[in-house]
């Protein structure tokens, strides 16, 4: 793959990341608990899709200005591949509805259902926790644009953190039910961590290029901040080492193909509709 | 309060600064289990357009209020002491910015 095919792929993991997790927190909009943990959620939704919008611009972008060759082999989706054969730009709606599941590297953790709100807090937590340190690093990226995405996810996603790490606790540390219930969405969402940290061959080329994060490093500082507040929401880290993966290359579970049937449905049926 | 639900979160008072230098002002009440989470979701609640800079929140069973019913003879009195208004006074033109 050549440099630009890599940037666009890094591009495009860290927006697909955005919009799936911003689509799933943005489901307990009008389903909150209570009224002002539902308008935080949804807060944190639109903070994800602003983060997403930000990406998928920038890598139409790149897409855009690829060779024809190389425009066709990167994304299998008929509905892209059509538009290439046109001769017809793209845009960031494009990548969001018009993509099929396999062409979406999100890690398979951030589309994992929501359940109850303990599940939505681990996820969260998990993920808030990698963006911090992710983001924090990646604000020395040597591509600009990505700096700069960086440099104003860093400030949305230190409030994320402090929200879902005080939920932790909060659970963990609550009453029997919501420890029971707070450990039970921990043990369920663990193997999903380690795909958060494995270096693709995506992932090594933009490191290499001082673009990308080094993921190792953030596994550290990961687990030291998970391990601290796992202690003071008394929640046992789960000992598997096992990990799942498959998001980052295209292989997803079953449940990416409803969130993208919910998303994509108004663009698919009605193509080009605004409103 | 005896027929409060127990299971509901106290109810909490909000005070939003707009921009520094100026005054808290009452902003609304929402339902939170302690301060920290009664700050977090004042800001997610009441800060979500730049309208604050800083947030203070009293839980309401804290806050002592003046009666209603006592508003004649606590306010009305007040009604034809118009001298107690600055703008009552001639100004000399050497005093400027009042």
């Amino acid at each position: 793959m050549s440099y630009k095919k890599f940037l666009l792929d890094y591009t495009l993991q860290l927006a697909d990341d955005a919009l799936i997790i911003g689509h799933r927190t943005s489901e307990w909009c009008g389903h909150g608990p209570v009224l002002e943990q539902d308008i935080a959620l949804t807060n944190t939704a639109l903070d994800h899709l602003g983060r997403a919008r930000s990406l998928y611009q920038y890598a139409a972008e790149q897409f855009n200005n690829l060779s024809d060759d190389e425009k066709k082999s990167i994304f299998t989706s008929v509905a892209i591949q059509q538009m290439v054969q046109n001769g017809t730009a793209i845009d960031e709606d494009d990548l969001a509805y018009l993509r099929d599941g396999w062409d979406f590297r999100n890690v398979l953790l951030l589309e994992q259902p929501n359940i109850d709100w303990a599940y939505t807090v681990a996820r969260s937590f998990f993920y808030d926790t990698f963006n911090y340190f992710f983001f924090s690093q990646l604000r020395s990226s040597k591509d600009e644009s990505l700096s700069a995405v960086a440099e104003k996810s860093l400030k949305e996603v230190t409030y994320h953190l402090r929200w879902s790490s005080e939920w932790v606790v909060r659970l963990g540390d609550g009453t029997n039910e919501s420890h029971k219930r707070m450990q039970h969405a921990v043990n369920e969402l663990w193997a999903y961590t380690g795909e958060l940290f494995t270096m693709n061959e995506t992932d090594t080329a933009m490191l290499q290029q001082g673009i990308g994060v080094n993921l190792t490093d953030i596994k550290q500082l990961w687990s030291e901040r998970v391990r601290s507040v796992f202690e003071d929401a008394t929640i046992i880290i789960p000992d598997g080492l096992w990990m799942q993966q498959g998001g980052k290359e295209g292989r997803h579970s079953e449940h990416l193909g409803y969130i993208l049937a919910e998303l994509q449905f108004m663009q698919r049926a009605y193509p080009g509709m605004e409103w | 309060m005896s027929n409060t639900n127990k299971s509901e979160w106290p109810l909490w008072e909000v005070f939003i600064r707009s921009k520094a230098g100026l005054d808290h002002k009452h902003a609304g009440s929402l339902h939170a289990a302690d301060e920290q989470m009664a700050i977090e979701n004042a800001r997610d609640v009441y800060t979500r357009r730049m309208e604050g800079v800083s947030i203070w929140v009293v839980e309401s069973r804290f806050i002592h209020a003046s009666d209603p019913g006592e508003a004649e003879s606590l306010y009305d009195p007040a009604n034809d002491k118009i001298y107690r208004h600055p703008t009552f006074y001639n100004l000399p033109d050497e005093v400027k910015y009042m």
